[in-house]
């Protein structure tokens, strides 16, 4: 494919903000039915680039070009009616309307100046779906679907705006193996059409498995554009952290002791009364890392909260150590030596609007030092927080910032010092690096390891299959409420436990819904 | 470990008081803007019902207002013109004060106290009441008795509103303004019945004999009750600011779900709130009766309690800034005697400006726009939790 002029053209782009140069003479092209990836750590400048292009940010200089043309993009709506498509990471999706529904929001397909045309609409959806390999069931409700036939959802809302320039923000982030592979499946399919992807992520093996070019972006500026057969997971990783990088953080050998964590027969009822986790006996011992693997909403979020104090089970004991601990609130376990870094960090584990130093001591505020009575010790809080900055490098200019104004990763450092702090005996880890950048994965996995090692009981909690395939001792898999399985982390095979996550190793690989199928 | 320091976008905002004048007025740029832009709509307000009273346009009549309301509330070189101006504006002030944290406290922890209007009636029948019961006690302990009666009526009336909402999520907005009406028309029943005083030409409570507060200086109307209200402000202060129990308001207000995820009890603190709240509106109520008015009629009203919002609005909810912004609107009341006097512009101008105030409070766009302010940071702000408290409760 000889192209004279690439699909898109950015060149130049200069974005200044204040104390920050988030764009520094960025160079980008991308050419007609071309997957390329941006590859970045958090802040890199990536989402500012992007926003540009999506007409959301103004650029200080440098030049758009789509086919060759000049152009000035002057906001989304702009940007969608030059074809320019963006698919979030966390979906613009509305659940309780139909896919079709979903799809016309805003390009509503009229019938006449009154009524939608929805059997014109419902045909074109299906139609376009099966073009890229998919049957799509235009009156199903959205909150019925499965995240990947979400995520099929949003691919098809750009393409029925009839984009050619598709901007993809970490789709996978979401997805299992087998849903992240069907997608690519999709995007393979849209590229063979003539369409363009921009696709970001941070998973750099997803990169190598679906790019045609890769472009690593560091600090603002294009550090290399690399090809997938000429480079691989270390080259990108070492070009986007500026050094060299274990990805693979060295687990070492585990040193297991006594049970410190007992689940036995835990059951645990949703909002609605469901019983989403069923009759669960779980052990982790100290000194080990039990990795749960699971597609999300398999009954981890409520098992999670039911160990760290914030649901009641609805039956069935938990153990810490021999002591009964059921239904013991937040804060008799933080006492009893439980942290917990929870899976939404900025709804439970920070107070955005609060300093880096109240965040620190957010769960230990009202203990000596930090308090005599009910007088705080202001003092002995900012001598505190000077320590857990830098033990754990968060990343500020001072200890009194406010927490909303820090990146992810160094959200998400203010949590772990605030709960790996003392002599936890469990830590409860729930998504602990969900959207950070390789930098900060690797120094929260060592202090992860680090605590193990020091003796603590681990419980990881991760929709990121690697993670948890990394870092366990042990793996258990949860299914439907229930562990299905339990692996020896290190001799795990990737591919089985992908399958016991999706099937729960009782039913035969099918498609993932029943009300749709993949054809091919 | 990692070179690439991610770097937030934007200047960092720091939560600390870095102290000075410098500090002060970025916090206090939008506040001082509404109060600006309330006042030049004041001056468009006065040119205009110039010309249509007396069919000609005075430019300089707004600033002759303005000039007079200042000299009436004490800025003035005249010095017996200036303590009487400023004894009437910290009087008109005290009860502000008191109403205005009553509000303001309530937005650290995420609450919007509508009753402060109902637990300051509350606190002053409760106050009339108990001062005729004990009208012939030693004075010190009759005050206190008085006040106390006050406060902890005050208290119950955000007691109230506090456990409904905790037990049962019910909305404070709605259950606070129910309050309302119901103290309005309970105050007509008690001074008509219960409390009814023998021997007037009307409904009333009783003579409070000693337990009227006493009045300092002589001549003047500034009596104790005025200092126990300004005392309040460095001792909530301190509450929000330097004790565990004001953390955990704070944290409550700003996100109940950490606050829940912390070990913090967010029911347990929004019905300490809410009754703090109203114990603060009730001692309001209790010492305009006991320092002023000394007696309850059947159809007691006032507008305290509704001010009072704007006083916390205008303060952001801060301490200190809600002492300001009542010795604003105190000085505006104190100096519109004054002002209607000189240039026979009524006094409920006044009214005016503190709803044009809080119009560009809530509005602040505009004053943004015209005094070109950026936005700070994330935060949880005042306005937010007014904005929210409807529809998107919070669970407890």
């Amino acid at each position: 494919m000889t192209d004279p002029a690439p699909a898109l053209e950015m060149r130049g782009i200069t974005k200044r903000y204040p104390g920050v140069l988030a764009n520094d003479g960025i160079d980008l092209d991308l050419r007609h039915g071309e997957i390329h990836a941006l590859l970045g750590e958090n802040g890199a400048g990536k989402s500012t680039l992007m926003n540009i292009l999506y007409g959301l940010a103004v650029p200080d200089s440098g030049d758009i070009l789509l086919d060759g043309e000049p152009v000035t993009i002057k906001g989304p709506a702009d940007a969608i009616a030059r074809g320019i498509s963006m698919v979030h990471q966390h979906f613009m999706l509305v659940p309780v309307l139909t896919v079709a529904e979903n799809i016309l929001l805003g390009e509503e397909t009229m019938a006449n100046a009154v009524f939608l045309d929805r059997a014109e609409a419902h045909r074109r959806i299906v139609e376009l779906g099966r073009r890229f390999g998919f049957e799509i069931d235009p009156e199903a409700k959205v909150g019925s679907l499965s995240v990947g036939w979400q995520q099929r959802v949003e691919i098809l809302k750009a393409l029925y705006r009839e984009a050619r320039i598709l901007v993809l923000d970490e789709p996978t982030a979401v997805l299992t193996p087998q849903e992240t592979t069907e997608i690519f499946d999709v995007l393979r399919r849209l590229a063979r059409d003539g369409h363009s992807i921009i696709f970001i992520s941070h998973k750099l093996y997803e990169v190598l498995a679906i790019a045609d070019r890769i472009t690593v972006i560091r600090r603002g500026r294009v550090v290399g554009t690399r090809l997938p057969s000429q480079t691989d997971e270390d080259d990108l990783a070492e070009l986007m952290v500026g050094r060299e990088v274990n990805l693979v953080v060295d687990r070492g050998e585990s040193h297991p002791a006594q049970p410190e964590l007992r689940i036995e027969g835990l059951s645990i009822t949703d909002d609605r009364g469901r019983i989403v986790v069923k009759n669960l006996d779980l052990e982790v011992r100290a000194g080990e890392i039990l990795g749960i693997a699971g597609v999300a909403g398999n009954g981890q979020d409520e098992l999670v909260a039911a160990i760290t104090g914030l649901r009641r089970p609805a039956e069935g004991r938990v153990l810490l150590s021999d002591r009964d601990i059921t239904g013991w609130g937040p804060r008799e376990l933080t006492d009893a030596g439980v942290g917990s870094v929870p899976g939404d960090r900025q709804r439970y584990g920070l107070v955005l609007s609060f300093s880096i130093e109240d965040n620190l001591v957010l769960t230990s505020y009202y203990r000596p030092p930090f308090a005599s009575g009910l007088v705080r010790n202001d003092e002995a809080i900012e001598q505190w927080a000077e320590e857990s900055i830098r033990a754990y490098d968060i990343r500020t200019p001072a200890a009194d910032v406010m927490a909303g104004t820090l990146s992810g990763g160094n959200q998400q450092k203010v949590i772990v010092a605030r709960e790996f702090s003392g002599q936890p005996r469990l830590l409860v880890l729930d998504q602990p690096t969900r959207g950070l950048d390789v930098g900060s994965i690797e120094f929260i996995h060592r202090q992860a390891i680090a605590k193990r090692d020091a003796g603590a009981a681990i419980l990881l909690v991760s929709a990121e299959l690697d993670e948890v395939m990394e870092l366990s001792d042990r793996i258990a898999v949860m299914y439907r409420g229930e562990i299905v399985a339990i692996r020896d982390g290190r001799s795990a095979d990737r591919e089985e436990i992908g399958l016991l996550m999706a099937t729960g190793g009782r039913e035969p690989l099918e498609a993932v819904t029943t009300t749709m199928s993949v054809v091919e | 470990m990692s070179s690439a320091a991610p770097v937030p976008t934007g200047p960092p905002t720091t939560t600390r008081w870095r102290g000075g004048l410098g500090a002060f007025l970025a916090t206090a740029k939008v506040p001082l803007g509404a109060v600006v832009l309330a006042f030049a709509f004041g001056s468009v307000l006065i040119w205009l019902s110039s010309l249509v009273t007396n069919h000609q346009l005075d430019l300089t009549l707004p600033l002759k207002a303005y000039g007079a309301m200042l000299e009436g509330a004490g800025i003035t070189l005249d010095p017996a013109a200036a303590v009487n101006g400023l004894v009437n504006t910290l009087v008109q002030s005290g009860p502000l004060v008191l109403g205005g944290l009553a509000v303001g406290v309530g937005f650290k922890a995420g609450l919007f106290n509508i009753g402060a209007q109902g637990q300051f009636l509350m606190g002053a029948v409760a106050g009339a009441g108990t001062g005729a019961a004990v009208a012939s006690w030693p004075g010190p302990i009759a005050i206190l008795a008085a006040l106390v009666a006050g406060a902890l009526a005050g208290g119950a009336w955000g007691f109230i509103p506090g456990i409904l909402k905790a037990r049962t999520g019910a909305h404070e907005v709605v259950t606070t303004i129910m309050l309302n009406t119901i103290a309005a028309t309970f105050i007509g029943y008690l001074v008509s019945g219960p409390l009814l005083a023998p021997g007037f030409s009307f409904d009333r409570t009783g003579d409070i004999g000693n337990a009227a507060l006493p009045i300092l200086f002589g001549t003047r109307n500034l009596h104790l009750g005025v200092f126990v209200a300004f005392a309040a402000v460095p001792l909530i202060w301190w509450l929000l600011w330097r004790s565990t129990l004001g953390f955990e308001i704070r944290t409550v207000g700003a996100n109940p779900d950490a606050a829940r995820y912390a070990g913090m009890r967010p029911g347990l603190i929004t019905v300490f709130t809410m009754s703090l709240c109203g114990l603060l509106a009730g001692l309001a109520g209790a010492i305009e009766i006991i320092g002023i008015t000394h007696f309850v009629n059947a159809s007691y009203g006032t507008s305290v309690g509704f001010d009072s919002i704007t006083v916390a609005l205008l303060g952001q909810a801060h301490p200190v800034g809600i002492m300001l912004a009542a010795l604003l609107f105190g000085g505006m009341r104190a100096g519109s005697g004054l002002m209607q006097i000189r240039t026979q512009i009524p006094v409920e101008i006044v009214d005016i400006l503190q709803a044009v105030v809080l119009l560009f409070i809530a509005a602040d766009v505009i004053v943004r726009r015209v005094f070109r302010i950026r936005r700070a940071g994330p935060k949880v702000d005042e306005i937010e939790t007014v904005s929210r408290s409807y529809g998107a409760g919070t669970t407890l």
